[in-house]
């Protein structure tokens, strides 16, 4: 089992803490000057996306977590489980909700996503930074109507629900940011 | 802190250079006034520091199968061979290596600022250092007085516990409360990493940063080369200085006695056998000179990379010298 020693953590590196994969966030070297040396680690739980700081005693090894990071195309969910294809390979994974969590509500056919594997088992799906989707559902806007500050709900064909400015209709297709969930622009189609 | 290949050009902005540059003619001058006398020791040798604490580089001389030799971690032996040559009070600045200390304030080499004091006692050498702190910083960087706080109180008002009484496990326990409660590698029965763990993580952080702040009255444990303290053995006479939220310097009325040097020695290479770690060759040398005696005296080693941090503000030692380690 491949391990690590503290002298060479650094930020990204992917641990196995507590039975858990982790990533290193920060690393800090801690000794007073004759005494014991230390690394205080700040760590973020990849399962549970919680960030803990944690001690060790420098030079103790920790097991290295299979964890890699890939590119992966989104074929469909079957209500349950979202389905994704290796776009090279075509080797098929399944994640469930929790590694989904609030991404789903972004993720449309054939959109390439980013998907974490840990030990070949998806636990965590990155959708793509900016997607493009159509609205399914908005009231028309009333022109002047400033009391909502100029913008209004409108339902996406994911069922992904944002603002919008007035100005958007039904059919019209969005460029959305799905780090922020906020409108981006109208895209011609 | 990692670099490009590439990456050619200094941690250190030219200002902080030009900075350094005029601290260390400061330093100096300091010493030229109170005829203390600059001296120059080797880097390398063929013995090194014993302290489980600390590793030092080995050198090897190229196709050779010869004993290898150590670069310094302190410059502290030979110089107290000078002493008991009959030197007098002495200087040196220069490069230290601790091999596996490297972060936002270490780097594996450094630059020291050792002094040794024959005639005076720790509480005139801990004025001299603030004296020369005083010479080199910034106003608002040191609010005086000093104030100087024995390590047993340091425990007892922070944490509300007696750090020499204490056991592994209790000790164990005030971590634990404190959000410390599993240290991968840590021995429950190891008290004094336990202690370096609490004054680390739990203490130091809450030190005023612009008040000089002397520990003083180490466990007798963590004497290191320090004597004990004739009317309380317990501790030792050793001190450290804290400011800037880091530790600058570490003085001890020297150890003078040989047996007791040679002692601790063994002592040090038997807890570097039972961590697995290689023992280190004893400076014979150096305890002969002790043996034919080196004269009552202290000292101190003060880093001057940190000076220069707190000097400049400075929020890393990279930014404090020309090229740290990722650099060099």
């Amino acid at each position: 089992m491949a391990s690590y020693s503290t002298s060479e953590f650094r930020g990204g590196l992917k641990i196995m803490l507590d039975g858990d994969p982790c990533a290193i966030i920060e690393n800090e070297f801690v000794k007073p000057g004759k005494g014991q040396a230390f690394n205080r680690v700040k760590i973020r739980n990849l399962l549970t996306g919680r960030v803990i700081e944690r001690t060790f005693k420098s030079n103790e090894s920790v097991e290295a977590a299979d964890v890699m990071d890939t590119e992966m195309q989104y074929l469909y969910s079957d209500g349950e489980f979202w389905h994704f294809m290796h776009p090279e390979t075509y080797e098929q994974v399944t994640a469930g909700a929790a590694a989904l969590g609030d991404g789903a509500k972004w993720l449309k056919e054939q959109d390439a996503c980013q998907v974490t594997l840990w030990n070949g088992e998806p636990i965590s799906v990155t959708p793509p930074n900016h997607v493009t989707l159509v609205v399914t559902q908005t009231d028309p806007g009333v022109r002047g109507d400033t009391s909502s500050g100029g913008n209004k709900p409108a339902t996406l064909e994911t069922g992904a629900v944002i603002r919008v400015p007035l100005f958007i209709e039904i059919d019209d297709v969005l460029r959305v940011d799905t780090r922020t969930g906020e409108y981006v622009s109208r895209v011609k189609e | 802190m990692t670099t490009e290949a590439t990456d050619w050009r200094p941690g250190a902005s030219l200002d902080v250079l030009q900075l350094r540059a005029g601290m260390l003619s400061d330093i100096r001058d300091f010493f030229r006034r109170r005829r203390v006398m600059e001296v120059t020791t080797p880097l390398m040798s063929a013995a090194g520091a014993t302290e489980p604490n600390l590793e030092s580089y080995r050198v090897l001389p190229p196709h050779a199968s010869g004993p290898h030799s150590y670069l310094q971690t302190s410059p502290e032996f030979p110089m107290k061979r000078l002493l008991a040559a009959g030197a007098g009070s002495i200087y040196q600045i220069c490069p230290v290596f601790r091999c596996g200390e490297s972060g936002s304030r270490h780097n594996p080499e450094f630059t020291m600022i050792e002094w040794y004091r024959p005639g005076l006692d720790l509480d005139q050498l801990m004025i001299e250092l603030i004296d020369l702190l005083a010479a080199l910083l910034p106003k608002h960087r040191m609010r005086g007085p000093a104030v100087r706080i024995p390590y047993q109180d340091l425990f007892k008002t922070h944490l509300g516990l007696d750090p020499l009484s204490a056991s592994g496990a209790e000790l164990q326990a005030c971590a634990r409360e404190r959000g410390l409660g599993t240290v991968a590698g840590l021995d429950a029965t190891d008290r004094d990493a336990w202690l370096d763990l609490l004054i680390s993580h739990c203490i130091e952080p809450h030190l005023d940063s612009s008040i000089p702040t002397f520990v003083h009255g180490y466990p007798a444990s963590q004497a290191a080369l320090a004597c004990l303290d004739p009317d309380d053995p317990r501790l030792a006479r050793r001190f450290e200085l804290y400011l800037g939220g880091m530790e600058l310097a570490n003085g001890y009325h020297e150890l003078a006695d040989a047996n007791e040097l040679a002692a601790r020695f063994a002592r040090d290479n038997g807890t570097r056998r039972k961590r697995g770690l290689s023992p280190v060759p004893v400076d014979l040398r150096l305890l002969a000179a002790v043996s034919d005696g080196l004269p009552d005296c202290v000292g101190v080693a003060l880093g001057f990379d940190r000076l220069v941090m707190l000097a400049a503000d400075l929020e890393t030692v990279d930014q404090a010298m020309a090229f740290s380690m990722p650099r060099a």
